[in-house]
């Protein structure tokens, strides 16, 4: 059986890690390999990289990063944030990413997805797509959440599939940072209009976020942050807490 | 006597992390081997292993490799003439079969007797992306890996002609093969070098032959 992904990701900037592992006295923190070797050795099923470097400059610095990661992390590894052309894409593969995942660029031309998917596979190219809700819809927002592009989020999504996304990384708005469980309602709905794998992100505070989130939202995938690098509870814990709810997971 | 292992590089996907596996296995089991990548027929003569990765689209992927003069002769000569160890991943695995119905129909190496088909798709997710389980069918001395998860990415799959080459099935709607073998060939259709520990194994054993 397929098994369901837990997805620890971390906030890196300039190449370093800016929220991450917060429990652990480790050599350097702010080390993105050190950090990323820890959650593959200890449960995770993929590491997410979201580069929140401010300045285009630093591009290289994350290849940099992504090519140290690479040579010591044999799980996938995903690599989103400033991602804006073909070039940007393929570079990060090259330089070790197995998916890379894009956010405002598909919203400001989405043929960025119809040309990546084309050239590098679906497989490599992630969706992510940012919905806040609005009265009995969900709107998408880009660049970092700060924009409303008054895009049905549904509509958005069946049409990011249609383009050749690969996967869609769901994030919402209103749950992230809560911590009171994933957005629930939004999931289910994307589930029943998507055919690729959806991953599950914000929102989640407890255990049981991470089982309502396959079990009623069923997503794919459940990506979380603050709850794994503040030790909150382990990926382990909540693997052992879905293995005993049924759900199918690797141990 | 020293390993060469080269990984064809023919313009598919993420190439690095198959060599930074390798290089891995050989340092971490202290293996008197050498991994590099190489585009160029010629490598192939002086290697004791080819690794042959595969990323995207059928027909991409066969077309770079016959984009590449003299590849396919030395190739053919290495695997089928010499009968040296030889290690196809995802598409690498599925470019062994005899054609592929992916986007048309195109002809694949022959090697395995077969044909890439699309997996039935009723009410799952495609592609089938993530860690899936494998049973193994058959021993094989050389290649023995663990029955445990793998990490899968693909639509496609290997419909096997002759059931004696499937090493291991894995089930995503249909039971499919996950490991094919044929003699001194292998094709996996998972990701090792994505694999974390059981991944890394495979790998260990494949050097070893």
């Amino acid at each position: 059986m397929l098994k369901k992904r837990i997805i620890p990701c971390l906030d890196v900037k300039d190449g370093r890690v800016v929220k991450g592992i917060n429990f652990l006295d480790l050599v350097d923190a702010g080390d993105p390999v050190q950090q990323a070797k820890f959650y593959s050795e200890n449960g995770a099923d993929e590491i997410c990289f979201l580069d929140i470097s401010a300045s285009l400059e630093n591009r290289d610095t994350i290849l940099r990063m992504v090519e140290k990661t690479a040579e010591e992390v044999f799980i996938p590894l995903t690599v989103g944030g400033g991602v804006r052309s073909i070039e940007n894409i393929q570079n990060l593969l090259k330089a070790g990413a197995d998916k890379v995942s894009i956010n405002s660029a598909a919203i400001n031309d989405p043929n960025i997805i119809k040309n990546s998917s084309k050239y590098f596979g679906s497989q490599c190219i992630v969706v992510a797509v940012d919905v806040k809700k609005e009265s009995d819809s969900w709107k998408v927002h880009s660049h970092g959440g700060t924009k409303n592009t008054n895009i049905d989020a549904l509509e958005w999504l069946k049409k990011v599939e249609d383009l050749g996304a690969g996967e869609i990384l769901l994030t919402s708005m209103d749950k992230d940072g809560t911590k009171s469980g994933f957005d629930l309602e939004i999931l289910s709905r994307a589930n029943d209009v998507l055919s690729i794998p959806i991953i599950a992100s914000g929102g989640v505070g407890l255990m049981d976020h991470f089982y309502e989130g396959v079990h009623i939202g069923k997503a794919d995938a459940l990506l979380a942050a603050s709850v794994f690098h503040f030790n909150e509870f382990s990926i382990m814990d909540v693997k052992n807490y879905l293995k005993e709810k049924n759900i199918e997971i690797r141990i | 006597m020293k390993k060469n292992i080269t990984i064809i590089d023919y313009g598919s996907g993420n190439i690095l992390s198959a060599k930074q596996s390798f290089a891995r296995v050989i340092k971490t089991e202290n293996i008197n081997a050498n991994v590099c990548i190489s585009s160029k027929p010629e490598t192939i003569k002086n290697s004791t292993h080819i690794v042959l990765p595969g990323q995207g689209a059928f027909e991409t992927c066969i077309n770079g490799l016959k984009g590449i003069p003299g590849m396919i002769d030395e190739l053919n000569n290495f695997v089928i003439a010499k009968k040296k160890p030889f290690f196809g991943i995802c598409v690498g695995m599925q470019l062994l079969a005899n054609n592929s119905l992916e986007n048309g129909d195109h002809k694949g190496l022959g090697w395995v007797d077969g044909t890439i088909e699309k997996l039935p798709a009723e009410k799952l997710k495609m592609p089938h992306m993530g860690w899936n389980s494998i049973r193994v069918l058959k021993k094989n001395l050389k290649i023995n890996p663990r029955e445990t998860d793998y990490y899968f990415v693909h639509s496609f799959y290997f419909n096997c002609k002759n059931k004696e080459n499937v090493l291991a099935i894995t089930n995503y709607g249909i039971d499919f093969p996950s490991i094919v073998n044929k003699e001194n060939i292998y094709g996996l259709q998972f990701h090792p070098e994505k694999s974390s520990d059981q991944g890394l194994d495979i790998i260990k054993s494949f050097i070893k032959i």
